[in-house]
């Protein structure tokens, strides 16, 4: 093999590099291992955006490559988020009451902590048993499974339900949205036996490692998203190559053309809806551990289109585009939204970046779907390239190829 | 007997006043009754009392049944009560003013109980014939309040003198009420009960369902002499525990050692790390902790809990029963007969009470999503800001309302405002946005989601995150009632009425005029509509813009029901396009279907579930999923060159 799969897709090997690089710089600056110049709040929100970076990456392969608009991808986020979290918080809320329970004469059952640790947790929405879907919450090796399983599952079935009554484009994506709502709605009722609109929290604290400082922790979370989205990239790059890429490609730019060649369109459709699905729960469950909270707010509808935009933005159907608008656009709005932008007196009105991002953010949006459908992303096809093999030209100009589109 | 005797007093009193006892009179001769008043002699005193038919009878009982009657200790005079600081300020039985008394110069008359509800009794049929009919009608209500027996014969008294019809039908109902719980014996009570049956008002179960209150009670066997509902086995019809909670309640069964308890008393013998020689090691399990308590039972230390053994035993030896309150059983099966017919009517209004609500939710859905099917439906363009188009039209009503307090004009000036703002922005955004994207639709559902984020938070920035009132005139206020079950508010009546509205104006518009031609053709293919003259930018244009003034108009309407929020229009942004799928994309009559489908869907689950509405939404949304399966092009699909693809 003369041209192995890093030497077809040199873009992957410079992120990675890039991404190292990032990586060694930040853990070289923080508190945990190096000389402290970031501050442990920075590092968690440099986690965080490692995540997004993530899920960015999974919503690029099914809309930036597949064409199909998800606008349901941050529910599967946040569901991922809620099966670690279920786990983390399970395990602290019994090292808690193991401790109160050590003081009584008596040793406690295991279903006398069992109880304790339901009353603790459902207290708050005025119940003391622990629900069914709580069965597995006590082992790790049992829940953590459930982050791939959970949306994976109702990926595929969603998907196979939707995919097979042809159900595509703008349609898609409503229905999607109607998930997602569905699910947020569900999630926020008490009965669900997730804690109802409280969600869960305290989930920065990993069992066992109470002593451990945030400082360390948050950098040790820090490495494992950067390995994770690294991984993910390596996943979705090899993914998107070769033949089964084209073929999705094809999907984006001819349905129907691909389906009279004879290749089974939904099944495509469908591995990919639920790989991207449980990318993007993987991603939440490293996510929500750093953020410590998570209810079903983070589920609402406009979530998923936010992820949308950053995919937009940072320029479609390129996997590096997606992890450049996730990361520009993420930072940028705590940046704007955490007050540090300085406000602009205009003198009749003061212009607090607090009340205006959001404005300034879809009209950007706008404007970028208008005028720059490859997102930031595309500058790099700017540079001087040495060897342009037809490459695509991204998804508006459908299946034509760099050479036909020229001719 | 009052029915004779108070005509009788009114007619001696009008012909020979001289020769009535007047108040003053009555008062004096029974001096020594009524200050040290006894229920068994009383009453003829009352009753003379209240003949009299002098005005100020009525004060002078009232006061006295509320312990406001005194007498003054110096010259035995009688007066009304009214506590000053100083101590009484007197009113004589005449009604005039009499100045003020320290308290240790008046004696205050205390009549007991039984007395008082004498007096109360004479006071309802006083004012049951007082010459004011508020008056009357305010004893009726006094006496629907709160029944006793006391009230039965005065009110059938007061009946046949009742001129004013509906006070009339009032005091007929109202003494079959009381008759049904008070009556003198079992065939009359049973005959008032079954003269409701099938009379669906709120009053008739609320008089009918204290008859068959039950309690729970446990015996040994079953009493004899006592109107039993049910007899209950454990395990059945009441769980087991209940039913043995019930034999502790009773004193039947000692109480079952509860884990708390155990552990408690475990705790409190612990000897070397060892209770009742098991260590406290193995105190982890359930089964050693079992063990241990039988172990300190055994040396006495703790007393006998009652073992599953002997608590199947006492279960077995009792009977579960529920007991009417009401001892006769002819009436309490004639009660439970009528409310049984009364239920089945109401079974069937309240089911055409929920049809209305549908009805109701699916104008709202309706309006919402007919802007929708215009721009989506007709022209396939995307607006994901059709909803914040709706929310524009609601704070426009809003700011209408700030400048024009007269609600009517305010409204009325507000829904042609409303849908001239929303025109303009939906043809701005055609302009400047739609127009370039119109080969690539899901662009345009993005572009259009970036204009609705910006919107929404501008509509923020203006006007705050609460959610600002938008009044409706009173004449919309208060519901169209048929009867206590069905009923609907006047504003939802105006909904629909101008979701119709919509309706036709829509099919005029298509249908039957220059425009709407126009419009179908260039959907149906621009190419060849522009050589045919017609210009299908200011087309697309036009037709935009009137799909978002819709829009507009129904934001108004909501906000009259909603409160005006900037998530006014997200909160429906989902719902309307799923009555736009759901229905059928391009075709009116598919969104009436699908908003009626909807609409009806919702109000069921609602109705299977009432506490929680989340529930039915996320219900309704897996039901429309799953319903796209059978129906993809929705309920009245487009056939044909009509369908596009």
């Amino acid at each position: 093999m003369t041209r192995t799969f890093l030497t077809r897709n040199p873009s992957t090997l410079w992120f990675l590099l890039l991404l190292a690089l990032f990586t060694l710089g930040v853990t070289l600056l923080a508190e945990g291992f190096g000389i402290g110049l970031i501050p442990t709040a920075f590092v968690k929100v440099l986690g965080k955006t490692l995540c997004l970076c993530l899920v960015a990456l999974a919503m690029d392969l099914i809309w930036g490559y597949t064409g199909i608009l998800s606008l349901g991808h941050m529910a599967f986020f946040a569901l991922g988020g809620y099966m670690t979290g279920m786990w983390l918080m399970y395990a602290r809320t019994e090292e808690i009451v193991v401790q109160a329970l050590a003081g009584s004469p008596i040793p406690p059952t295991l279903e006398e902590v069992a109880q304790g640790v339901a009353t603790q947790i459902f207290g708050v929405v005025g119940g003391s048993d622990l629900p069914m879907v709580w069965s597995f919450a006590y082992s790790a090796f049992l829940q953590l499974p459930l982050v791939l399983i959970v949306p994976g599952v109702l990926a595929l079935i969603f998907g196979w339900l939707a995919f097979r009554a042809r159900v595509n484009g703008v349609y898609l994506s409503i229905l999607t949205q109607a998930m997602t709502l569905a699910l947020a709605l569900y999630l926020f009722q008490n009965d669900s036996g997730l804690r109802g609109n409280n969600g869960l929290s305290g989930l920065q604290n990993l069992p066992g490692l109470a002593e451990m400082p945030q400082s360390t922790l948050s950098i040790l979370f820090f490495l494992a998203s950067a390995l994770l989205l690294a991984a993910g990239y390596l996943l979705l790059a090899w993914v998107s190559s070769g033949k089964f890429g084209s073929a999705l490609r094809a999907i984006r730019d001819d349905e129907q053309r691909l389906r009279f060649l004879g290749y089974p369109v939904e099944g495509y459709k469908l591995f990919v809806f639920t790989l991207t699905a449980m990318v993007a729960a993987v991603a939440g469950a490293f996510y929500y551990p750093q953020a410590g909270i998570i209810n079903p707010a983070e589920l609402a509808p406009i979530a998923s289109i936010y992820l949308a935009v950053w995919v937009a933005i940072g320029g479609r159907g390129r996997l590096y585009g997606a992890v450049i608008g996730a990361a520009v656009v993420s930072l940028l709005s705590s940046w704007f939204t955490g007050g540090m932008a300085p406000a602009i007196p205009l003198g009749f009105y003061t212009i607090n970046w607090v009340d205006w991002w959001t404005v300034l953010l879809g009209l950007a949006f706008v404007l970028v779907t208008l005028f720059a459908p490859r997102g930031i992303g595309g500058l790099f096809d700017r540079l001087p390239s040495p060897r342009r093999h037809g490459a695509q030209l991204g998804p508006d100009d459908g299946a034509l190829r760099e050479k036909e589109a020229d001719a | 007997m009052f029915r004779f005797l108070l005509p009788l007093a009114m007619a001696v009193c009008l012909a020979l006043p001289a020769l009535a006892q007047t108040l003053p009179e009555v008062v004096e001769a029974s001096r020594a009754q009524i200050e040290k008043p006894s229920r068994q002699t009383i009453g003829p005193v009352i009753d003379a009392i209240a003949a009299t038919g002098d005005p100020s009878a009525a004060a002078m009982l009232q006061a006295w049944a509320d312990r406001k009657l005194g007498v003054r200790k110096a010259d035995g005079a009688m007066f009304l009560l009214e506590k000053t600081p100083e101590g009484w300020a007197l009113t004589g039985l005449d009604g005039h003013a009499a100045g003020t008394a320290p308290t240790s110069d008046i004696t205050d008359l205390k009549p007991n109980a039984g007395v008082r509800e004498l007096i109360g009794a004479a006071l309802v049929q006083f004012t049951l014939t007082d010459p004011d009919p508020v008056q009357r009608m305010r004893a009726l209500d006094a006496i629907a309040r709160s029944p006793a027996k006391s009230q039965l014969a005065p009110l059938r008294a007061s009946i046949e003198e009742e001129a004013d019809p509906v006070l009339k039908a009032r005091k007929e109902r109202l003494a079959n009420f009381l008759t049904l719980q008070f009556g003198d014996d079992s065939a009359t009570r049973v005959a008032a009960i079954e003269s409701l049956a099938g009379d669906t008002a709120l009053d008739v179960r609320a008089a009918l369902n204290p008859l068959l209150a039950t309690s729970r009670k446990v015996a040994v066997a079953l009493p004899q002499g006592v109107n039993i509902a049910a007899t209950l086995t454990p395990g059945k019809d009441i769980p087991r525990e209940a039913a043995y909670d019930l034999l502790v309640t009773a004193g039947l069964a000692p109480a079952r050692l509860t884990l708390a308890d155990q552990k408690t008393a475990l705790a409190a013998h612990v000897e070397n790390g060892a209770v009742g020689g098991v260590p406290l090691a193995e105190l982890a399990s359930q089964p050693r902790r079992d063990a241990a308590y039988e172990a300190l039972e055994k040396s006495g230390q703790v007393p006998a809990a009652a073992t599953d053994a002997e608590v199947a035993a006492a279960l077995a030896a009792h009977v579960y029963y529920d007991q009417y309150a009401e001892p006769d059983p002819a009436v309490t099966d004639a009660a439970r007969r009528t409310l049984a017919s009364i239920e089945t009517r109401v079974g069937l209004m309240t089911a055409a009470d929920l049809g209305l609500d549908a009805l109701s939710l699916a104008s709202i859905y309706f309006l919402a999503a007919i802007g929708l099917a215009i721009t989506f439906g007709v022209m396939r363009v995307i607006n994901m800001a059709h909803g914040e188009f709706i929310m524009m039209g609601a704070y426009t009503g809003y700011v209408v309302q700030q400048m024009i307090p007269n609600y009517t004009v305010s409204i009325l000036v507000a829904l042609p405002l409303a849908f001239a703002v929303t025109f303009a922005a939906g043809v701005a955004m055609e302009r400047l946005v739609i127009r370039h994207l119109y080969k690539r639709p899901l662009e345009t559902l993005l572009a259009t989601f970036g204009i609705s984020i910006a919107l929404q938070q501008i509509a923020k920035n203006i006007f705050g995150t609460q959610a600002r009132p938008l009044t409706a005139p009173a004449w919309l206020d208060g519901a169209l009632s048929f009867n206590d079950i069905i009923s609907i508010s006047y504003i939802r009546v105006a909904i629909f009425l101008l979701a119709l509205l919509f309706l036709g104006f829509f099919l005029w518009l298509m249908k039957r005029t220059r425009l709407g031609l126009e419009v179908r053709a260039v959907t149906q293919n621009p190419a060849m509509a522009a050589s045919m003259g017609i210009d299908p930018d200011r087309i697309n244009m036009l037709t935009f813009g009137i799909g978002s003034g819709i829009a507009g108009i129904a934001g108004v309407a909501i906000g009259l029901f909603a409160k005006v929020t900037s998530e006014l229009g997200s909160d429906y942004i989902v719902q309307s396009f799923m009555t736009v799928v759901v229905g059928g994309v391009g075709n009116i009559w598919g969104a009436l279907a699908g908003a009626a489908m909807i609409g009806g869907f919702q109000k069921v689950i609602e109705w299977l579930n009432p506490s929680n509405t989340l529930a039915a939404q996320t219900y309704m949304i897996l039901f429309i999923i799953l319903f796209i399966q059978f129906r993809p092009r929705g309920i009245i699909a487009l056939k044909g060159r009509a369908a596009g693809d």
